[in-house]
């Protein structure tokens, strides 16, 4: 479909003096977008430029429309030699191309510099007119909506659940060439920046990765993708009511690869080492061989299925995949949980017959999910089984481990807590094959330590679950990282944990003994403490009214992995630990001295302080509307270069600890509060650094009604769970009925193989009485559905916004007048950012549209700015404002489901250089105060409190 | 291990007030960790000296990028990289413009020049500030006297609107460019005893009084008139302020002025035969000073020469306060009595404002 993209550049502001005689700027504006160039007349002498230009209109094919970036060059006019650039501003404009999304983009954008950072502001007004032609529009993904969200945008409902999408695109990284200094450092910078952000554009599915997992999108999918029909994996964390059945644990798998460096410049993943970039994205690609890399996954995702189908699972959610890269290997990591998926919300034909008998027809409330989905006769791995503690119906393991967000209505005892295992593990340095071979050696003993860590902190904690558990491994030069975050929590349906005993193996030595009794004291006193500490005091249950145990080999792990090397070569870990009531420790080396040790050096948080990984704390409900999201980086240098693993652990552990110590110092003031969606991201950019990472967001919370018992904290969130049904029901139906006739649209038939796996129903409709599934059977490509999809959401825009106008009397602008506070002179208006897909207090009542931006900073004047802190300290502050005033622009309030993807940090302080790479991404939306909303429901009584419904639902 | 890089960058931007205060006066990242580990916080928070350290360093660095805009208040507003709540940032600001008594009153009416911040190492030895901050201090003096000595309408409002400063903290500024401007002499050892609210209290009157601005109207012809408005005496009216003269010159004058305010005086004083014996000496005095402000070296030394020739005299012999008061009112009101004076206008602009900046200036 094509376009007209209007474009006019009004002014700008806090120009940089380019003229050192006069001490002012000539500034004039390129704009650019495709091979079209426009510019506005010089404005002489000014730093505070009013160029007022007339429109400019470039006339747009949509697929430039949804891949190229709006580019605006602002530079200083000279008549004697070449215009110097000031900076630079891109501009996505993909989210006016959704109607019901934003409509405008009009704003002060910074005027960025890949040398100087930001040097001034420039407002710019951005408009596109799409025309309506519908032939054009089978063509083409205008209207399919990213998000970065993994749980259904509340205001969203899902239709039809298709499946994972990826696409993988690929392209010659630039840096190359700079590094051959053929061309100027900005020269390169920026035309890396313009590469990655389009390459991004094209293959926006990145579905593997934070992408819409519901909402992907695709003009050119790929094979990879068609092959999940059957098995869908969703990276969708957090589910609408139903469709979670049950989960059946961890399930992961790694692989070991040789990149070959020659054949192939462009890798996976971004990172760099010491030597050169190699840039890469796992979404971006050499067209020379993509189908190696697509095998490479396809490999991966067909073992992840196979332990899923081995734990009676149908599909895997919280799905992610990862690569480490140094030099030429590269680690492929995969993880996710499976899970039984209601069928009512999937394509018939997807689910197995056998899994049919296994949902039942009344789920229990708050423990269905925990129920285990295999058959306890024939078990895939020895496991300890109990009834259920709640509904005593069925069967649960002892401890549950998974990828995925805890489900609103899970009956929580106490409070949760992030927990962590770090682990490092030095590899000798080595090449190619034999490298490859090293580190494929030392996974195994690495996954198997970081599970019984985790395993370990978890019983410390008097907890028998985790959720959002992520396990990073980080290949370095000379060591492997691992670090495992997760949130734990006590799961009112799973068995009390047992405790941790302590065994020696020289039971007769006295004062051996003493210590052991010392250190088991300790633990004992540890496990008390935290109990307390997190409230957990479940209810006391019988033993006969559950029933006896299964008498079976017990063990205590869900978690099923798999490494295999380039040889395909798969080792099977038995990660049972054998014992029935206690887990026992063997402390007879120093390692497992260590452990112990370990155990007990994490420190709890000081009181007031929560932190979780996951999207909300368990057992925390009232939030308030404070929030702070930010980003700490720490680079630390390793002092000796012969250090032992016990040292590099303890050192890494000591980093972790100290991060979290410095976060909780600084948000003091905020107390109560908790730390939530806390993302550690590990790398090892040089020999001796590690560089950590952590971005999370800090709510606070009312402590009063948080000291509420466990019982009204379930009876809580299960109203809640029901509102949000009700909420959902309350979906205009005109958009839905809306869509029907548009079955009648011509469907293509040639696709009718990949249909069937990625449509289903939601729960929620089928009280509507439309008939879903029908819909689904009767469209027989999923390309087209979208396409359908998209023209709905058009045309079912008009009626909606009339909804939404009627709802929202006072207007977008009046909101956000509204969030900003009060102050005279200030213009800049205050935008939110977090990495939650919620805003507490708040509704969100507008997607606007997904924010992916990218940006290259460089300095040759490192100590001049700071040094090394100096320079990634002002560049994240840019990043941050960037994003905000591009938020704003769109009309926005906030961003959220903020991921900071990439964070690529290079120094060479001998030479005073660094250099740094950021990728960015979140979902920019408007929110309402909820008590804004009351405010106005109560001037519009007619209107039901959830002006936001606009649209459907994408894929 | 040693950590190469620590940052925390957050959406809204942390400012720790006690940090930032410390990062005023001066001190050093490590005389403010130090600072902080002995105000007990470490023990408040079971944070550890490690802790302390990154984060006292990241609000340095944070304040340090921030310095810049804090030189342009309204820039701070308008920018976009950090987000800072608007009470936030008026604290920032109101924050760093303030500035110490002590050195305030080192520097009042010196020339905000090179030359005088050469001097601040022995200002910073003397009064104990440290140099970081007297610096800065006097940097601000000298930024807010370079924007507003050239422009016209109130001194007040120009720092205020261009400095968004407190009404309290823009009044202060007046006085000191005031100050600057007119090079009052502040330093000798016989007006130590003054406060820089004394002289803020004096420079407000006079700026109301004796600028150009304080007649109310712009100047015929603006291009021509180089005086500002608020920033400078009212030159013609320094020249006129010979013709009181005559006040202490013709004798009959002065003795019917004496007689006019003995009379109604008498009994009222508890000093009043020290001000009878002393009449002619005050009066001389503070008509003099009035005579003599044509030269810009005796408009220097006005306020030497206020304490020498009344504030002295009248507290060596123990004048109270009250007795000051009625004297000086009725010192200037008699005039008006005084049939063969001509210039009663122009006497009370002197005398009005003479009368409340002796007032102030007359303690201990």
């Amino acid at each position: 479909m094509p376009g007209k993209l209007k474009v006019k550049i009004v002014a700008g502001r806090h120009l940089p003096v380019m003229d050192r005689a006069s001490d002012l700027t000539d500034a004039f504006v390129e704009v650019k977008f495709g091979n079209t160039t426009f510019k506005t007349d010089v404005y002489l002498k000014s730093l505070n430029p009013q160029w007022n230009s007339e429109w400019f209109k470039f006339e747009v094919d949509d697929e430039d429309l949804q891949d190229e970036p709006l580019q605006i060059t602002v530079l200083d006019h000279d008549t004697y030699s070449a215009n110097d650039a000031i900076g630079k501003v891109y501009i996505d404009i993909d989210p006016l191309l959704y109607s019901e999304a934003a409509t405008v983009i009009s704003g002060w954008f910074p005027i960025y510099d890949t040398i100087h950072g930001i040097r001034g502001e420039i407002n710019v007004v951005v408009k596109v007119d799409l025309f309506n032609d519908l032939n054009r529009f089978r063509q083409s993904s205008c209207g399919v909506k990213f998000f970065c969200t993994t749980s259904i945008p509340k205001c969203y409902r899902a239709v039809v659940i298709h499946g994972f999408v990826e696409e993988l695109v690929v392209n010659e990284d630039p840096e190359y060439q700079w590094i051959d200094r053929i061309r100027t450092p900005r020269a390169s910078n920026e035309a890396r920046q313009r590469l990655i952000s389009l390459m991004s554009g094209t293959g926006s599915g990145s579905a593997g990765k934070e992408g819409g997992p519901l909402k992907a999108l695709l003009r050119q999918q790929t094979q990879s993708a068609l092959e999940q029909r059957e098995f869908p994996f969703l990276t969708l964390t957090a589910f609408p009511p139903g469709l979670l059945v049950h989960v059946g644990g961890v399930v992961s798998a790694r692989s070991v690869k040789l990149l070959d460096r020659i054949h192939n410049p462009a890798f996976v993943g971004i990172m760099g080492n010491t030597r050169s970039y190699k840039l890469l994205d796992w979404n971006s690609f050499n067209s020379d061989e993509p189908e190696t890399r697509d095998a490479w996954w396809a490999e991966i995702r067909q073992e992840i299925k196979s332990h899923a189908k081995a734990l009676g699972c149908h599909a895997v959610v919280g799905y992610s995949e990862s690569t480490s890269i140094c030099e030429e290997v590269c680690i492929l990591s995969a993880s996710g949980t499976a899970a039984v998926l209601n069928p009512r919300f999937l394509q018939e034909g997807t689910v197995e017959g056998s899994l049919e008998q296994r949902i039942e027809e009344n789920l229990p409330v708050g423990c269905g999910f925990c129920h285990i989905p295999y058959d306890e006769l024939n078990m895939p791995f020895p496991a300890h089984l109990t009834y259920c503690y709640n509904c005593r119906k069925q069967k649960v393991p002892d401890v549950l481990f998974t990828t995925i967000d805890l489900p609103t209505d899970a009956v929580v005892v106490g409070k949760g807590c992030l927990i962590q295992a770090r682990l490092c593990r030095l590899k000798k340095k080595a090449q190619a094959e034999a490298n490859a071979t090293a580190i494929s050696n030392l996974l195994p003993f690495m996954e198997y330590e970081v599970h019984t860590q985790l395993m370990n902190k978890l019983k410390l904690k008097g907890m028998n679950a985790l959720f959002g558990l992520r396990i990073q491994i980080t290949v370095g030069e000379n060591m492997l990282m691992g670090l495992a975050s997760a949130t734990g929590v006590y799961l009112a349906a799973l068995p009390t944990p047992g405790g941790i005993q302590i065994a020696g193996k020289t039971p007769n030595d006295g004062s051996y003994e003493q210590h052991i009794s010392h250190m088991q004291k300790k633990i004992n006193d540890t496990i008390a403490k935290n109990k307390e500490l997190y409230e957990i005091n479940p209810p006391e249950v019988s033993e006969e009214i559950i029933g006896s145990p299964i008498p079976e080999p017990r063990q205590r792990s869900r978690l099923l992995r798999s490494q295999s090397e380039s040889s395909d070569e798969v080792t099977e870990l038995d990660l049972s630990h054998g014992k029935k009531d206690a887990f026992v420790l063997e402390i007879d080396d120093a390692d497992a001295m260590e452990d112990v040790h370990s155990l007990l050096t994490d420190v709890p948080p000081p009181s007031g302080f929560y932190s979780c990984n996951t999207e909300i704390m368990p057992g925390i409900n009232n939030w308030t509307s404070e929030i702070q999201m930010f980003t700490s980086v720490r680079v630390v240098r390793l002092s000796s270069l012969n250090l032992t693993n016990q040292a590099l652990n303890k050192n890494f552990n000591g980093l972790c600890e100290n991060l979290l110590k410095s976060l909780y110092f600084k948000l003091r003031s905020m107390t109560p509060c908790c730390l939530c969606h806390v993302n550690f991201t590990v790398s090892l950019p040089e020999d001796e650094l590690i560089q950590v990472t952590v971005t999370a967001v800090a709510i606070t919370f009312d402590k009063n009604q948080a000291l509420q018992t466990t019982k009204a904290h379930a009876e809580k969130s299960l109203q809640r769970a029901s509102a949000d049904n009700e909420e959902m029901l309350q979906f205009p139906l005109e958009l839905c009925s809306d869509s029907l006739p548009s079955h009648a649209f011509p469907a293509a038939k040639e696709h009718l193989e990949s249909a069937s796996s990625n449509s289903g129903t939601p729960a929620a409709q089928r009280a509507t009485s439309v008939d879903y599934s029908s819909f689904a059977d009767r469209c027989s490509s999923w390309i087209e559905l979208i396409k359908l999809k998209a023209q709905t959401i058009r045309r079912g825009s008009i009626k909606t916004t009339v909804t939404v106008e009627k709802a929202s009397p006072m207007g977008d602008g009046n909101f956000r007048n509204r969030s900003a506070p009060p102050c005279a002179s200030s213009t800049v208006g205050v935008v939110k950012m977090t990495p939650l897909s919620f805003i507490p207090g708040a509704k969100i009542t507008k997607y606007l549209g997904i924010i992916n931006m990218f940006f290259i900073r460089e300095t040759t004047s490192l100590r001049e700015e700071g040094g090394v802190s100096g320079f990634l300290h002002a560049f994240i502050a840019e990043v941050f404002a960037m994003v905000r005033a591009h938020v704003a622009a769109l009309g926005g309030n906030a961003v959220v489901s903020y991921i900071m993807k990439q964070c690529v940090f290079m120094e060479n302080p001998s030479k005073n250089q660094a250099q740094c790479l950021i990728n960015v991404s979140g979902d920019a939306v408007v929110f309402v105060r909820e008590s804004d909303l009351e405010v106005m429901s109560a001037q519009q009584p007619a209107v039901n409190c959830q002006p936001s419904c606009t649209g459907e639902v994408t894929t | 291990m040693t950590s190469e890089l620590d940052i925390f960058v957050g959406n809204t931007t942390l400012i720790d007030e006690d940090v930032y205060r410390l990062w005023l006066d001066g001190y050093s990242v490590n005389d403010a960790v130090a600072l902080r580990v002995r105000s007990g916080i470490l023990e408040q928070t079971g944070a550890t000296a490690g802790v302390l350290q990154s984060d006292t360093m990241d609000h340095y660095r944070t304040f340090h990028m921030l310095e810049r805009l804090l030189h342009a208040p309204p820039k701070l507003l308008h920018q976009l990289i950090f987000q800072i709540p608007p009470s936030r940032q008026a604290l920032l600001i109101e924050r760093y413009y303030t500035f110490d008594e002590a050195f305030v009153r080192e520097v009042l009416g010196k020339k905000l020049s090179k030359g005088t911040k050469k001097d601040l190492d022995d200002i910073s030895t003397k009064t104990g500030i440290t140099l970081k901050s007297c610096r800065r201090q006097f940097d601000n003096f000298k930024r807010v006297f370079k924007v507003v000595e050239e422009m016209r309408g109130s001194l007040v409002d120009n720092i205020q609107q261009h400095f968004l400063l407190s009404d309290r903290l823009a009044r202060d500024y007046a006085a000191i460019v005031f100050f600057a401007n007119n090079r009052f002499e502040t330093g000798k050892k016989k007006l130590q005893y003054l406060s820089f609210g004394d002289f803020a209290f004096c420079a407000e009157l006079m700026i109301q009084n004796w600028t150009l601005g304080a007649v109310g109207e712009a100047p015929t012809d603006p291009d021509s008139q180089m005086d500002d408005m608020d920033v400078d005496l009212d030159k013609e009216f320094l020249q006129d302020l010979k013709e009181l003269k005559v006040l202490v010159a013709d004798k009959d004058l002065l003795d019917l002025h004496k007689s006019l305010v003995c009379t109604v005086l008498r009994g009222k004083l508890s000093v009043f035969s020290e001000m009878e014996t002393n009449f002619k000496n005050l009066s001389r005095g503070l008509v003099n000073v009035a005579a003599k402000l044509t030269h810009n070296k005796d408009v220097r030394d006005l306020f030497v020469d206020l304490v020498e020739k009344f504030v002295e005299p009248c507290r060596s012999d123990h004048w109270p306060l009250s007795d000051v008061r009625l004297f000086l009112t009725q010192y200037s009101v008699s005039v008006h009595s005084l049939d063969g004076f001509r210039h009663q206008v122009l006497w009370d602009r002197y005398m009005g404002t003479l009368r409340g900046c002796l007032l102030r200036l007359y303690h201990d």
